[in-house]
């Protein structure tokens, strides 16, 4: 213990005994000033993250006119619908299919990076972000330029090659595949830059060890390369996850859901069915659905990063 | 003595008028107008928040902005405005914050489905409606079923941003292409014209076959968005096809009408281009300014925009009315309504305010402001110069609003069913949606009608 901490702990008690007296070895106490530490955290927590759960569970527990408590009513009722299981359906696929395309580029990019020049590295890496720094309800639009059914840009250059015009938006296939591929596009620099430092990470030592040894750049990326970003690569997986399940200006803005609900994700579904419908209680038991599934995917997740944290200790 | 002025002085500003009022309220609203009253002779004692929907025609506010700060001159009253954009549903969503934080506006515009929803909240306007029928006569029905419910209205029909979306044709490819002199059968004048009782839907798919065919398909959307659901809900309207009925029971199986309403619009849908489904509210817009289409359902904004921007197609461009049905003729209607929330201190100003808005005079400095985009909600108002004199070619809007001898009603998509209920079929675009699962993913009527009908349970269960 410090000194200065066990003079405070023997010191005796003097004339300033009393309320104020008390307050002040309050202060002292390291507890107590961890606490005032995290107060501020604790309170965003509260206030941004937890009270509005509670409130978005206890909104779905409403009726429509959300004047009386319906229990389990709304789920039920989502349940037994078949929009909504389409909407679960291609929530996934537009989910796991986007992360996977993101975090295979992304770590290509890193790679390639990797191996640039430091100076000439920098100017790629800024540019290789872009994507993701712009606003994505600004560049979606962009892109919804390109995909617009009447006058798309891409369409005119198809047409330069004898290539008929796609319906991007128009023909549901099309239409997940563009909302994907806008997705892998923004979301694909971020996947990049966490690549890219778990690399810097990696010893160079190791690399040379495998060289001296004979080994091939794949036995190199498989054996060591990979086992070294393991970590990283299941954070990134994870909160690229939680984003993109809960994605909604992407498909907002090029689809609004259509053609005949085959790109709706949950947040845009929630959206026209609590806030555009007026049934609220219903889009926040919507919203409320991916809550379970994510929360199983995230346990795995992080259960294994601890095992690993654990074994490398 | 202004009108206006006389009836401040009988109703004290800050009281309010309606005496259902809760106790609670009256008591806070007496206390305001007591703490107001020593104020300065002259200056304003009154303040009056009003969140009004933000116009897509350029000058739109200008109307209200001037009209608000004329009555608060008169009444010793501050008026402050803001436009709420229906831009990424901000209106909406404020809308909905409001009415959960039970704070903010004291009139709200309030869009389509809005006043239904929040009716519990709204302060009763029967007082204001009972002057304003009595002296304009008879409400647009459309507007009646959307601002009316359960027997009193919950907010006042408004002027600004009420639009309809009747046929804007261009005269030159319709009379070359499917042999309709279209000016002709819709002169702008108070007469139909020869051929006019032959503008129905049968006449309107062989037309667009016909267009499709040479090359300028006409551009009506099929999507989710509100320009593709009024026009399907106006065909349906015209052909009798209701999906529920007043009480929400649903009338899917075995109806007749329905099929018919349905086999028509299929039909109509496969003489479109094939991205149609993927349109929003502006495709049909862009379908028509850019020349590629021969005629769009839409209020004169496209017009606008070609006379703008194409003033070749722009100059070709003639407003008529929907085709008729079975059923008659139903034009679509999408109006904003301006309601007060209960928890409003100053809902006596605020009626009186929203009454001076509604008058006449008030109404035409609207409708003349948006270049006749705003239509009023009073039939009898349906005859502002401004539809006559819009150009070129001058009278192009002259059948915008509706008039005696179009024998047309207003229509709202999946109206007469309650509108708690209507409004979900509504957002979630049952009826282009319908459509789709024949024309596009090759479902048969009846699986579709089907479909139809598991989605309305959905809506009904839960209320």
């Amino acid at each position: 213990m410090p000194d200065s901490m066990t003079a405070a702990v023997s010191a005796p008690r003097g004339p300033e005994s009393g309320a104020g007296g008390g307050l002040r070895r309050l202060a002292r106490r390291r507890s107590t000033i961890a606490f005032l530490m995290t107060l501020p955290l604790i309170c965003v927590i509260v206030g941004l993250v937890a009270y509005p759960a509670a409130y978005a569970v206890y909104l779905s527990m409403l009726n429509r006119r959300m004047d009386e408590f319906a229990g389990l009513l709304q789920f039920e009722i989502l349940v037994d619908n078949e929009t909504f299981w389409l909407v679960v359906w291609q929530s996934c696929l537009f989910a796991i299919s986007a992360v996977l395309a993101k975090a295979l580029i992304g770590f290509w990019l890193a790679h390639m990076l990797h191996h640039i020049p430091a100076k000439g590295q920098r100017k790629w890496r800024g540019m290789l972000l872009i994507p993701w720094v712009i606003p994505p309800a600004l560049s979606t639009l962009g892109w919804w330029w390109m995909y617009d059914p009447t006058y798309s840009s891409l369409n005119w250059i198809l047409n330069i090659f004898a290539v008929p015009a796609v319906p991007w938006l128009g023909e549901p296939w099309w239409a997940r595949f563009s909302v994907i591929l806008v997705n892998v596009w923004y979301g694909a620099p971020f996947f990049m830059i966490m690549y890219l430092a778990a690399l810097k990470s990696v010893p160079e030592q190791l690399y040379e060890a495998a060289a001296i040894d004979g080994a091939t750049s794949w036995q190199r990326l498989r054996h060591i390369t990979l086992p070294m970003m393991q970590n990283i690569i299941s954070i990134t997986v994870l909160f690229s996850l939680i984003v993109t399940f809960a994605n909604y200006d992407i498909v907002r803005v090029l689809t609004n859901g259509g053609p005949r609900d085959l790109t709706h994700v949950f947040a845009t579904y929630a959206f026209q069915v609590g806030i555009l419908s007026g049934n609220i209680p219903r889009g926040a038991a919507v919203s409320l659905f991916m809550l379970p599934a994510l929360a199983v995917f995230a346990y795995f997740i992080l259960r294994g990063v601890n095992r690993r944290n654990r074994e490398m200790a | 003595m202004p009108d206006e002025v006389q009836a401040t002085l009988r109703h004290p500003v800050g009281v309010p008028r309606d005496g259902s009022l809760p106790r609670r309220a009256a008591l806070l609203g007496a206390a305001a107008t007591a703490l107001t009253a020593p104020a300065v002779f002259g200056q304003p004692t009154t303040n009056i928040r009003c969140g009004f929907w933000d116009h897509w025609v350029p000058a739109g506010n200008d109307a209200l902005r001037r009209l608000c700060a004329q009555w608060g001159e008169r009444n010793r009253a501050t008026v402050g405005v803001d436009f709420i954009t229906s831009v990424g549903n901000q209106n909406l969503l404020t809308i909905a914050a409001q009415a959960q934080s039970r704070s903010g506006h004291d009139i709200l515009s309030f869009p389509t489905w809005e006043p239904a929803a929040h009716a519990r909240m709204l302060v009763n306007v029967d007082d204001v409606m009972g002057r304003l029928v009595a002296k304009y006569g008879a409400v647009t029905p459309a507007a009646e079923y959307l601002g009316k419910q359960d027997g009193r209205w919950v907010a006042i029909p408004a002027v600004s941003g009420t639009q309809m979306k009747p046929a804007c044709v261009r005269m030159d490819l319709m009379q070359q292409h499917a042999d309709i002199d279209i000016r002709a059968m819709w002169p702008a004048e108070n007469r139909a014209g020869p051929g006019a009782d032959t503008w129905n839907w049968e006449t309107f798919a062989v037309a667009a076959e016909k267009c499709n065919r040479a090359g300028f398909a006409f551009g009506l959307p099929m999507g989710s968005f509100t320009d593709a659901v009024d026009w399907v809900g106006a065909l349906f309207a015209s052909y009798g096809a209701n999906v529920m009925d007043e009480r929400g029971g649903i009338t899917v199986r075995g109806n007749a009408k329905l099929r018919a309403a349905v086999e028509m619009c299929v039909r109509i849908a496969r003489q479109l281009p094939n991205d149609v489904w993927a349109w929003d509210d502006a495709s049909n817009n862009r379908a028509l300014i850019s020349g590629r289409s021969a005629l769009v359902f839409n209020p004169p904004s496209a017009w606008v925009s070609a006379r703008r921007d194409q003033p070749a197609v722009g100059a070709q461009c003639w407003t008529v009315p929907v085709p008729s049905g079975p059923e008659g003729r139903f034009v679509g209607y999408l109006p904003y309504f301006w309601g007060i929330w209960n928890f409003s201190r100053v809902q006596g100003p605020a009626k009186e305010l929203l009454e001076f808005l509604s008058d006449r005079a008030s109404a035409e400095a609207q409708t003349s402001t948006s270049a006749g985009y705003d239509i009023p909600p009073f039939l009898s108002m349906n005859d502002f110069p401004v539809w006559a004199n819009e150009g070129p070619p001058v009278g192009t809007v002259f059948n915008y609003p509706l008039k005696a001898h179009h024998n047309a009603r207003t229509s709202v998509a999946f109206a007469p069913a309650p509108p708690a209920m209507a409004v979900q079929a509504y957002n979630q675009a049952l009826n282009t949606k319908l459509i789709a699962r024949i024309a596009q993913a090759n479902e048969t009527v009846d699986q579709a009608l089907g479909w139809l009908e598991r989605e309305l349970n959905t809506i009904r269960r839960g209320g």
